[in-house]
């Protein structure tokens, strides 16, 4: 299996903070892979090490086949960014920014054009793009964004929580952008704070705690980790009243399902209760794994 | 639930394999890239330029109009004070710069532009240039409006191209500064408070009226600092007084405000990488 991104033994401190303890990771060529995990975890750092932006301490990152620390410029000619906040010029149009980082790309400005033209219209933007980023909404903003790493067709490509802050239907367009990119055969590295998006979107997940991955593989093999099914209470309502894991087994359900049966007996006012029971979700799992560092997961927020 | 309506994005078809890479950009192609850039946004930004050029021309009017004939009633104050208004043009426009680059700094476009393979210093040179644009054109308006006025020079052309060419080293070494500033300062906002500090040394310069009609402890600073041997300098080309040492106070003064601000303004930009 060729790599896209080999990391071993990462390690970053910023004074007496470290925020990454010795991390490793392999990302397979043509890949979506998602780095998941609560704010402060070191995601972002990952990030802006694997896209030379800063230095790490300790260990090394080969991306596209290029060490970042021994080859920055190279692995610069082979990847794209398209970081947390919007890198886009407001003054400048839709169609006058993907010119620009054409031309940074070394297009000439004829070709620059012809490729700005080719990626508004594949974005959907061809309606605002000769009107001024300023006046563009929070997806249209992410979409242009998306669309200046696309320039060149890099075959590595870096988002740091890229649907943060979209609505759901934006979200659900850059997730359809981000599939189709890894069906062409770029490898997509992302970072994100929601469950469903990793579930959704990648191959494989590493949840990051504390600045080591606490675990890894794909979105199977991690519910998998868990054990066995959970049992769900619901009211007549649909809403879940009571969730019970389970090891799995038989003798582990028919205790879940005795244990529900006395709550609704002595709960009064539990009417028309359906049971069910469903596979571990990726929610599951992340407690799962980072149960003890509770304190550090307020900001997790489970996409709709 | 996987069967969310299929978004207009989703037409996206694969395109060629994901294999290109960019190549590393020659000689100073990236710079005009960004000069360019910046000079997009000084056109577009109609507010600012506006303000480039009222700010010192109202100045002017005020100084001549309302001050002069107090500090000089034999009405010649106007030839006094256009040197200093050309200097206080220079500074306001300069400003803006600490915005801009605090701006870019504070925002991903950094980041993005230091993942390229490209030298991303590029950005700040943009910046400075438009300034120093901006700025000549903004000065050469406030000179016109001068000459409306009854300004009367009397410099020969090779004395007006120096002029050109001392006005010139003040701007880009005062939008040095200001660059400097806005990548030290944490928000476009802070930038354009410390960036007001720096516009009151002309006030105490000779810029408005002679050193020697100050306070002691104050014709010392007014003499001693950047500004007074770049606008004495400016009047003795444009008018004739006596130039004795000025020029070469000037042009160091100038040189060595570029050094220092290149050199912090270098260290703070390879510092900030991967931080906002």
């Amino acid at each position: 299996m060729e790599l896209a991104i080999d990391v071993r033994g990462l390690r970053k401190q910023f004074g007496r903070t470290e925020v990454l303890a010795g991390l490793d990771l392999a990302v397979p060529k043509g890949s979506v892979f998602a780095l998941l995990g609560p704010n402060g975890a070191g995601k972002t750092t990952t990030i802006n090490i694997l896209t030379t932006l800063v230095a790490p301490d300790a260990g090394t990152a080969i991306v596209a086949g290029c060490d970042v620390a021994r080859a920055p410029g190279e692995v610069q000619q082979r990847i794209a960014l398209t970081g947390q906040s919007a890198a886009v010029d407001e003054v400048l149009t839709g169609t006058e920014n993907l010119v620009m980082m054409g031309r940074l790309s070394g297009l000439t400005r004829r070709a620059a054009k012809a490729r700005a033209a080719e990626l508004v219209h594949r974005f959907d933007l061809e309606a605002a793009a000769d009107r001024r980023v300023g006046t563009y909404s929070g997806g249209m903003r992410r979409r242009l964004d998306l669309a200046l790493s696309l320039v060149v067709d890099v075959p590595v490509l870096f988002l740091d929580e890229p649907t943060t802050g979209l609505d759901t239907r934006s979200r659900q367009e850059l997730w359809a952008v981000i599939r189709t990119l890894a069906d062409a055969g770029t490898t997509v590295f992302l970072t994100t704070q929601y469950l469903e998006e990793a579930d959704r979107l990648a191959d494989r997940i590493a949840v990051l705690d504390r600045g080591r991955i606490a675990a890894e593989g794909t979105a199977d093999e991690l519910k998998a980790r868990v054990g066995g099914d959970v049992v769900e209470l619901r009211d007549a309502d649909g809403v879940l009243v009571r969730e019970i894991p389970t090891d799995g087994s038989v003798h582990g359900l028919r205790a879940a399902i005795d244990e529900l049966d006395r709550a609704s007996v002595g709960g009064a006012g539990v009417d028309g209760v359906q049971v069910s029971i469903r596979r571990p979700s990726l929610d599951d799992v992340f407690l799962a794994i980072t149960s003890g560092a509770e304190a550090s997961t307020p900001e997790l927020v489970e996409a709709k | 639930m996987t069967t969310a309506t299929v978004p207009a994005s989703a037409r996206a078809t694969a395109t060629a394999p994901a294999s290109a890479r960019r190549p590393r950009l020659r000689g100073v192609a990236a710079e005009r890239v960004f000069i360019g850039r910046s000079l997009i946004h000084s056109v577009r930004d109609v507010e600012a330029l506006l303000m480039a050029v009222v700010l010192p021309t109202m100045l002017m009017l005020m100084f001549t109009f309302i001050f002069g004939n107090a500090i000089d009633p034999s009405g010649g104050y106007v030839d006094y004070v256009v040197p200093g208004i050309i200097l206080l043009c220079a500074g306001f426009g300069a400003a803006g710069t600490a915005i801009s680059v605090s701006r870019d700094m504070t925002t991903g476009i950094i980041d993005r532009i230091r993942t390229m393979p490209l030298r991303s210093g590029a950005v700040l040179t943009g910046h400075v240039v438009e300034s120093l644009v901006r700025n000549l054109v903004a000065t050469a308006v406030v000179i016109g409006v001068a000459l409306l006025v009854g300004f009367s020079p009397n410099a020969t052309p090779l004395e007006w191209l120096a002029v050109v060419g001392v006005v010139a080293l003040y701007i880009l070494a005062i939008t040095y500064l200001f660059a400097a500033i806005g990548l030290a300062a944490a928000s476009p906002e802070a930038a354009s408070g410390y960036g007001f500090i720096l516009l009151f040394l002309p006030y105490l310069s000779s810029a408005f009226v002679p050193v020697d009609t100050m306070p002691e402890w104050l014709q010392w600073i007014a003499e001693n600092q950047p500004i007074t041997p770049v606008i004495e300098t400016i009047r003795s080309l444009l008018l004739g007084t006596p130039m004795g040492d000025s020029a070469w106070w000037a042009v160091g003064w100038c040189v060595l405000i570029i050094v220092v601000a290149a050199v912090w303004g270098a260290w703070l930009f390879r510092r900030k990488a991967g931080r906002r």
